[in-house]
């Protein structure tokens, strides 16, 4: 019973702070955000389990952020190899550091269910990756705060540049690469580190 | 603020019926099936167009003024930095005044991607799309399609040769096209919704790296029609630009579906 009501209680937290863009975050701290953070972007993004948060909850702590889709086949599985092979480069301590967040550009086929099944299928701890798809009239603008390009195609698939952005805990970009792969940049992989070394 | 920007969509109609001026800033185009001058891999057969409706004319920066002066998130001296660079609205005298380097009927510049997608959202529009942009673009003062017509082309490429460097004349001078449409060659650059969806395969400014993969899909767009240099100038000039970019000569028009 106890716990039910404190999932109750986060919940109805989480929708109050997503619902008042005027004071983003301001449960979390009271200095305003920094005017070159990606959270002055109000986006409200609902994950692999159904939860809805603007993402400037994520405040406080490095994110990496990059976007993708679930049905694409070709680069998307890259971006996980990506933030992956990252991770692999991290200490335990810096894993726990570094949110690792994934956007849909598709979010009218990326579903709590869609999203969820990458989650499983590439055995992503749910403690650090989240998955998510912001409302269709915010991909635009979630794309350019990141400097993501991108196309639907008529047949549903996108053209898109992939880009990892690397933000610090108040969602300023500190790095950025468009190298996907299993074998990640060197220095963008030395500005996680730092990031998730920083006290 | 998106519900917010839907609710008013489907009050505006009502509006419009109420106070004429708001009807009149639009003209409805009617869909159809459109040749890009891009060549969509995706869509051979060409673009299908919904019908929509254009401002007739691209706003000012009287509007402008009335905007940020509503929502002083957008002044020039309170607006993110990542949203708008230090050059945004810099042409005005001051953050709420426009001075005589910004004219009130002039069509506004020096205006980021964002600030013109937050300007048609307040009034319950949107920025219209690349492929709305150029269908309303194809027309001449009688023609919906005048693309072919070479003496056309002249005219609008005559423009391109002018010196960038004289005052921009007020809007809705020019002579409406065969939609209604005004100044959508002439005057200014204009903003799309989707100026980041133009990944033109003559942009390498990234390739550098040979493990870049800068697209995914079915590639970038090519030039279909290589003779229409207008619309290739008009998609690398937006194909360039990141959302917080602001130019001397780039403005907007919103768009909003048809009633």
């Amino acid at each position: 019973m106890k716990p039910a009501i404190l999932k109750f209680l986060t919940i109805a937290a989480l929708a109050a702070s997503a619902a008042s863009p005027a004071a983003p975050g301001a449960a979390k701290t009271a200095t305003p955000l920094p005017s070159d953070s990606v959270y002055q972007l109000p986006l409200p993004l609902t994950d692999q389990d159904g939860r809805t948060a603007d993402w400037r909850q994520r405040r406080g702590k490095p994110q990496l952020v990059s976007m993708f889709y679930t049905s694409c086949q070709y680069i998307c599985p890259l971006i996980v190899d990506s933030g992956k092979a990252i991770e692999r480069q991290l200490t335990p301590t810096q894993q726990k550091r570094v949110g690792i967040v994934l956007i849909s550009m598709d979010p009218a086929r990326d579903n709590p269910a869609a999203l969820r099944s990458v989650v499983d299928k590439r055995k992503l701890d749910t403690q650090r990756w989240t998955l998510a798809a912001p409302p269709v009239a915010d991909v635009r603008a979630a794309a350019g705060v990141l400097g993501v390009r991108y196309r639907q195609l008529a047949d549903g698939e996108f053209n898109h540049t992939s880009a990892l952005v690397l933000l610090d805990a108040d969602g300023r970009v500190l790095a950025r690469t468009e190298k996907m792969g299993s074998r990640p940049d060197p220095e963008f992989v030395e500005a996680v580190r730092r990031a998730a070394s920083a006290p | 603020m998106r519900r917010l920007a839907a609710t008013l969509m489907v009050l505006l109609p009502i509006a419009g019926i109420a106070g004429g001026v708001t009807a009149s800033r639009y003209v409805g185009l009617p869909g159809g099936t459109f040749r890009s001058a891009l060549q969509y891999e995706d869509a051979k057969a060409g673009v299908r167009i919904a019908p929509f409706a254009l401002m007739r004319e691209p706003v000012t920066n009287a509007q402008f003024l009335a905007f940020v002066t509503k929502h002083p998130q957008w002044r020039r001296d309170r607006v993110a930095s990542v949203f708008a660079e230090s050059r945004y609205l810099s042409h005005w005298r001051s953050a709420t005044e426009l001075g005589p380097a910004a004219l009130p009927q002039q069509p506004v510049t020096w205006v980021s991607w964002f600030a013109a997608d937050a300007y048609c959202q307040s009034i319950g529009a949107r920025l219209p799309t690349w492929s709305q942009w150029e269908y309303a673009a194809a027309a001449d003062e009688t023609r919906r399609d005048a693309r072919q017509d070479p003496a056309w082309r002249e005219r609008i490429l005559a423009w391109y040769s002018r010196p960038s460097n004289t005052a921009l004349p007020r809007t809705g001078l020019q002579t409406p096209n065969a939609y209604g449409v005004q100044d959508l060659h002439g005057l200014v650059w204009e903003w799309t919704d989707d100026y980041s969806a133009l990944l033109v395969s003559g942009d390498n400014r990234n390739q550098g790296d040979a493990d870049t993969a800068k697209f995914c899909g079915a590639g970038a767009l090519s030039m279909d029609d290589r003779e229409n240099y207008a619309v290739l100038m008009r998609v690398a000039m937006l194909s360039s630009l990141e959302g917080a970019d602001a130019t001397a000569n780039l403005g907007f028009r919103c768009a909003r579906s048809a009633k």
